[in-house]
């Protein structure tokens, strides 16, 4: 789960790392009134988003006066940003931060990652910030420090130190770089983040160490823990349609094509999706209803694909281990009796169970095709929305 | 010989109470998996299809003589579980449990490293279908019919992919030796490399199969290593040509966000390190069919 740079702010700065002065705004008269208490004479409002590169997407501007705050958040309300993080969609805008302006001195990266190889938590660093990580990474990837936390004693502070100095940051100032470190690294792991990014942090003119962005991920699997923490999801910066289904325990994701998906496992979802390619079709989603699928879910499956008005054909592939076909089935037969689906289903089932899953779809008196293999599989599905598509609907008949 | 597991193997249940448990250790038994016991804290003293339940893995081990485990446990107690298992000397450990947060395994792996390494618990998953070695022993959730017995080393993140490969291979009537799941999650028990070392060494297994998709690192250290050490006959897949980048594609560890991380990529990374790759999912079995007639 994502969230936005001022709530990422709060949590990083309850753990010890500065901040910048801000307020939240809901409206542009709000953010003006924010600049105000907050006093000053140069203020920044930044439109909340769940993506990176704001920026040159507009989505960061600089003011000097009450209206260039009102100007300025006027534009960004109700915007759609696009960056390079958003996809071509963008993302709503409902909320701006609005903070002091800061002397910056230097600008510094900064990211705590769960790194796969180690199978640890590393801190990323380099002087180069405000560039993107993998900007960095393309073009000076020898400015990068990194550090592995061995996770029986935590991150030390000579790691820190270690990372100040590579950093080139004067003595004076390695204390506030320990404590700004050490910060993130507790609010990572008490938290249960998969990432905590501080892109710039910043160095100023007055000598100080300061977090001017920050971007935070917590691990989904954790979320029960924190309760606190799953209260600051924003569904707004979510596909609608991936919101309804994380609610419904569902793994989905939207994707563009008109086939739609409904397997079980992640790898055999997305390994569905490559033989659709392969077949000629495009994928519409990638939907892993997970192990112990009752009817209701599968039923809800079925719902969730089809609130996407491009799906034309809908293919059921289960595999099934933690599974069992006649669920499945049973899953199928009641969602296609409760939901008036008028789109071919193409049904491939296989593993425990398999011959009462069959049955069960066979005695139903459904027009459900029914397919052996993967590769049959995708093919009728294939084949049934050509000819769904040019509205020969006589495809359904063949069971 | 196989890996990890054979018909001999003394296995625990751990969370045997639970539906999915029971039903799941029922078929092990049916297999002919050794099942011996059970551990549910709060239940030693019962019985689950004629298996004594104990409270404590240590005291499962000292009265039936335990060492390869099966962790069923509920998510927010699993890492628990499995340190247990690792601490009572269990030699084996499958950890089915989905939704582990990345952290608690962080510590999991670290609590394990505390062993020297002739006593050290080897674990597969979390978020694994688990090991089986046909004909001898299935320590998982896989339908068993699926395998038949044979010499290909199957190792894959999906266990339903895994499923698919498996019964692809049946249809050419070729078997595998023992099929591993190191599952979904970014943070696992055992790499590709692992287990890859031991189908190398292994006598049974002649061509090795790994089906991997995207994200992370260890399919391009799995080819590194084949490279450099795998002298046998290696095939691959890669799930997720599809897959747009930066998105979960279900597995918490499906996502590509490095380099190298795509399943072009990887296809890629394998083929130069001599892996026959099978292009689409539909061929794994033919793919292996092909390279077995050469070998």
């Amino acid at each position: 789960m994502d969230i936005h740079e001022y709530q990422a702010k709060e949590v990083l700065a309850r753990f010890g790392v500065a901040v910048p002065d801000g307020a939240l705004a809901y409206s542009p008269e709000q953010a003006a009134y924010r600049a105000r208490e907050l006093g000053g004479e140069r203020w920044v409002v930044k439109a909340q988003v769940h993506a990176g590169g704001r920026g040159k997407a507009g989505g960061v501007k600089v003011c000097d006066s009450d209206s260039e705050i009102h100007a300025a958040s006027e534009a960004m309300f109700g915007m759609r940003l696009v960056t390079h993080q958003t996809g071509p969609q963008g993302k709503g805008v409902y909320r701006v931060y609005v903070e002091g302006a800061v002397p910056i001195a230097r600008e510094i990266y900064l990211g705590l990652v769960l790194d796969r190889s180690s199978q640890r938590v590393m801190i990323v660093a380099s002087a180069e910030g405000g560039m993107e990580i993998e900007e960095i990474s393309a073009r000076k990837p020898d400015s990068i420090v990194r550090a592995v936390v061995e996770p029986a004693v935590g991150l030390r502070d000579f790691q820190c130190r270690q990372i100040a100095f590579k950093l080139g940051i004067e003595a004076g100032m390695v204390q506030q770089m320990v404590r700004t470190l050490q910060g993130c690294y507790r609010a990572f792991t008490e938290l249960d983040a998969t990432m905590v990014e501080v892109n710039p942090l910043v160095l100023t003119e007055d000598h100080r160490v300061i977090a001017l962005d920050a971007k935070m991920t917590l691990d989904d699997n954790a979320l029960f823990r924190h309760p606190q923490i799953s209260e600051l999801r924003d569904k707004s910066q979510e596909d609608p349609r991936e919101s309804r289904a994380s609610d419904r325990g569902l793994n989905y994701v939207g994707l563009d094509g008109n086939i739609g998906c409904i397997v079980n496992g992640a790898g055999l979802a997305m390994a569905t999706m490559d033989t659709i390619k392969l077949a000629g079709g495009e994928p519409a989603n990638f939907l892993d209803i997970g192990g112990g699928a009752t009817p209701e879910r599968v039923a809800k499956a079925f719902r969730l694909v089809l609130s996407d008005k491009n799906v034309q054909a809908i293919l059921v592939n289960i595999f099934a281990g933690i599974n069992r076909c006649d669920w499945v089935a049973e899953g199928v037969v009641q969602a296609m009796r409760d939901i008036e689906i008028d789109l071919p289903v193409i049904v491939r089932l296989a593993g425990t169970n398999v011959e009462e899953g069959q049955k069960i779809l066979a005695k139903s008196g459904l027009p459900i095709i029914r397919a052996k293999t993967l590769n049959e599989a995708a093919n009728r599905a294939v084949e049934a929305w050509r000819n769904d598509a040019s509205h020969d609907v006589t495809m359904r008949a063949a069971l | 010989m196989s890996i990890l597991i054979d018909e001999t193997t003394r296995v625990l249940v751990q969370g045997i109470t639970g539906k999915m448990a029971r039903f799941h250790t029922r078929d092990m038994i049916n297999y002919g998996t050794n099942v011996v016991s059970g551990v549910v804290p709060g239940k030693g003293g019962e019985t689950v299809d004629g298996l004594p339940v104990f409270d404590t893995v240590e005291e499962a081990v000292r009265e039936t003589g335990a060492e390869a485990s099966l962790v069923f446990v509920p998510p927010p107690f699993a890492a628990d579980s499995i340190m247990e298992a690792a601490d009572a000397r269990i030699r084996y450990c499958v950890c089915i449990t989905d939704g582990i947060p990345a952290q608690d395994m962080i510590r999991v792996k670290r609590y394990m490293w505390r062993y020297p390494k002739e006593r050290r618990m080897v674990l597969t998953g979390p978020n694994c279908a688990g090991t089986i070695s046909p004909g001898k022993a299935l320590l998982g959730i896989m339908p068993g019919h699926i395998y038949l017995k044979g010499p290909v080393g199957l190792v894959t993140r999906s266990g339903t992919l895994g499923y698919e490969a498996a019964s692809q291979l049946k249809e050419r009537g070729i078997g595998v030796s023992t099929s591993v799941g190191i599952g979904g999650d970014p943070i696992n028990g055992s790499s590709f490399k692992d287990i890859l070392e031991r189908f190398q060494s292994d006598d049974d297994t002649h061509v090795i199969g790994l089906i991997g998709e995207i994200g992370g690192p260890q399919e391009a250290e799995a080819a590194e290593y084949i490279r450099d050490h795998v002298t046998k006959p290696v095939v691959a897949y890669v799930a997720g040509l599809t897959a747009p980048k930066g998105r979960t594609m279900g597995h918490a560890g499906a996502i590509i966000s490095a380099f190298g991380e795509s399943a072009s990529e990887k296809v890629e990374i394998l083929s130069a390190a001599g892996v026959s790759v099978a292009e689409h999912p539909a061929e794994m079995g033919a793919t292996f069919a092909r390279v077995m007639e050469v070998a």
